[in-house]
């Protein structure tokens, strides 16, 4: 099972790098989505797959009378989850606000922060 | 059975301090949101809140100087199962100087935001960012760590974007995805040192780290976390996010920025990478010299330029991170005893100067404990200098009515007060004395002439002249020459509030304060010496971190 989920992190990482190469935010906001999936199938397979049973502990026993599932990468990938959730919406505004603005989605078009040929400082006065 | 895994003592209110500068920004920020339509009262409630943080940050300070590393462990399960809450001296120096840089901030911000700025949230985004930066400085758990940085980095993006202009929107594009990428990188990392280790944290990490000696995956999770790092401090060949992005925010926003976000990174890579991997970091040390010794060149050279103040200000802080990464390289050159060296260091002005409690250390040690407490005593001068030069900028940007080089001046004639605390924070960003930014390098040329890397010191003094030569340009071009002919006030540049101008002798007050540490740091160094020296000696030796963690929190 671990190895399987592997192979579906490596090739989702594949995909979201090779979306994130782009030069089109769109493409660059799907590149972050499937990174941030990747992650969370990544940290839930690093917690090995082990078994089934909800991790519930009868009230007058102090250690589980089974083999149960680790439930702290569970706790991990949906705290991950929410915060890769909130960055995306956050993301997908403030691409929205500068297509509209800068009129462009290309980041090679976008050089109002950095103007080309800003020309060198003063030499004198 | 509770017993085994919980903590039963009751816990003193002074062990409170430890969460104390977090949960103080927190409060402040959820109560300025839900009075946020009553905007006058934002800056007086922001500014005693931000005092209160820095009197939390400053009493912790002192606890920890009196009582060593402290632990509160979250909910009361024992560690390793419990989220830890550790302060050491590292954490309690470099929160005590964000808390600083925060007040000083805040009381700038209090006349330099305007009303529509503070009614978009302006001051819960600032708490919310300080509570981030303060939340990473004091855990002492790795996912937990990564979840300050996602608060911070949250906080950021909305003081970044304040205004939504068309230069913030291209400059917070590019900042949000790398730092995006960067933190889901230390995100992956994090996986994977859960993976192995079946633990996050980090003293009891340490403690195992032992049993992977020469593991290869081990050293991948370190290379990893470098990059994430190194990312995150805009470190050579990383660092491009930055100068894209910092100069398009309000000043104040870029001053608290550039003091303290890329510090959070340099603060994470000390406590991951040095204090949990000693060996794996032992091995990319020559590494990290050439990475420290590029970024200062880049920086400096970059700085040389640019024709607008802010951007030049910009390279300031890449400069700055490669000189704090010089101090971490610092391995390798065995036999030196770091204490002696580095009080002596100290002594050459001062020769009253006590050594710290001067534990016996491994001769190889010595080195690294030197390039560490220059490196931390240098990042807790950049974070104050950085905030400082671009809070001055601000002012002075505002007064001539424009950022760039090619239109300002006569700002000595005009404003002299302000051009004499300019020419301060300039000598200390160069590295001249009597400024703060004097000793850190003194403290690292020695060393890294004693580690055996002559090369990095020479890069270290080069830059700092080219640093100079920055500064020179900025003093003579803005202050020193009389304003250019056609008079360009009224054009401005962006990012200028008319509403600031009212009371520029307020938006002095905070660049004294800051003042008062550039020169208390340059002229008396010895205290700060001897708890940046307790500091590196915490992480090259963490056994007292260690026992706080498991011994002391019960």
């Amino acid at each position: 099972m671990e190895t399987a989920l592997s192979l579906v992190v490596g090739c989702l990482f594949a995909v979201a790098l090779y979306l994130l190469l782009s030069k089109h935010i769109i493409r660059m906001l799907l590149g972050v989505v499937l990174l941030g999936n990747a992650v969370n199938i990544l940290i839930f397979t690093a917690g090995r797959i082990t078994s089934v049973a909800p991790p519930l502990i009868p009230g007058d026993a102090s250690v589980p009378l089974t083999d149960v599932a680790n439930p702290l990468p569970q706790a991990l990938v949906l705290t991950a989850i929410v915060i890769s959730f909130s960055f995306f919406a956050f993301l997908l505004v403030l691409a929205y606000r500068a297509y509209q603005d800068l009129g462009t989605d290309d980041t090679d078009q976008m050089r109002v922060a950095e103007p080309e040929n800003d020309g060198p400082p003063p030499l004198g006065y | 059975m509770k017993t085994e895994a919980m903590v039963e003592a009751a816990l003193a209110p002074s062990d409170y301090l430890v969460v104390a500068p977090v949960v103080v920004c927190l409060v402040f920020g959820a109560i300025l949101l839900m009075i946020r339509k009553r905007i006058d009262w934002h800056p007086f409630l922001a500014i005693p809140g931000f005092f209160l943080v820095l009197a939390a940050d400053v009493l912790l300070l002192l606890k920890v100087a009196a009582e060593g590393p402290q632990t509160m462990m979250m909910g009361g399960w024992k560690a390793p199962f419990g989220i830890a809450f550790t302060v050491d001296m590292l954490g309690a120096l470099f929160v005590t100087a964000s808390g600083f840089v925060a007040f000083a901030a805040a009381i700038y911000a209090s006349v330099s935001i305007s009303r529509t700025e503070r009614r978009y949230g302006f001051f819960p985004f600032l708490f919310l960012m300080m509570a981030g930066v303060s939340g990473a400085f004091l855990t002492g758990d790795v996912f937990n760590l990564y979840v300050w940085f996602e608060v911070l980095l949250i906080g950021s993006f909305g003081l970044l974007i304040l205004g939504s202009e068309h230069e913030q929107l291209d400059g917070a594009t590019k900042y949000c995805f790398l730092n995006l990428v960067a933190t889901t990188l230390f995100l992956i990392t994090t996986g994977y040192l859960y993976g192995l280790f079946g633990t996050l944290n980090m003293a009891d990490i340490a403690e195992k780290a032992g049993g992977f000696e020469n593991d290869g995956a081990l050293l991948t999770i370190v290379v990893l976390f470098l990059v994430a790092f190194s990312a995150k401090a805009a470190a050579f060949p990383l660092n491009f996010w930055l100068p894209a992005s910092y100069h398009t925010p309000r000043f104040v926003v870029s001053a608290l920025f550039a003091g303290l976000l890329t510090k959070v990174g340099v603060y994470a890579l000390i406590r991951i990478v040095l204090m949990l991997f000693p060996p794996q970091h032992a091995e990319l040390a020559p590494l990290i010299a050439w990475v420290a010794a590029l970024t200062m060149l880049v920086g400096a050279f970059g700085a040389l330029a640019q024709s607008d103040l802010r951007r030049l200000l910009n390279y300031f802080v890449v400069a700055g991170i490669g000189t704090i990464f010089a101090g971490l390289a610092l391995v390798g050159g065995e036999g030196t005893p770091g204490a002696a060296s580095l009080a002596s260091a100290a002594a050459a002005a001062t020769p009253d100067v006590v050594a710290s409690a001067a534990a016996p250390l491994l001769p190889a040690a010595g080195n690294l404990v030197v390039g560490l407490s220059g490196a931390v005593f240098y990042a807790l001068h950049s974070i104050v200098v950085m905030t400082a030069l671009y809070l001055a900028a601000g002012t002075a940007a505002r007064i001539a009515g424009s950022s760039s080089l090619r239109d300002m001046g006569g700002l000595w004639r005009g404003k002299p007060a302000l051009a004499a605390l300019m020419l301060v924070f300039l000598f200390a960003v160069s590295g001249l004395p009597p400024f703060s930014g004097f000793w850190p390098k003194v403290v690292l040329v020695r060393g890294a002439f004693q580690a055996g890397l002559p090369w990095l010191g020479a890069v270290i003094l080069f830059t700092g002249f080219l640093m100079t030569v920055a500064s020179a340009r900025i003093f003579a071009l803005a202050f020193w020459r009389n304003a250019p002919e056609p008079a360009v006030a009224g054009v401005p540049g962006g990012s200028f509030d008319p509403q600031g101008e009212a009371s520029p002798a307020l938006s002095m007050a905070p660049l004294l304060i800051l003042a008062a540490f550039v020169v208390a740091a340059g002229v008396m160094p010895q205290w700060l010496v001897t708890l940046t020296d307790i500091a590196a000696r915490g992480v090259v030796d963490p056994a007292a971190y260690l026992g706080s963690v498991f011994g002391g929190a019960s």
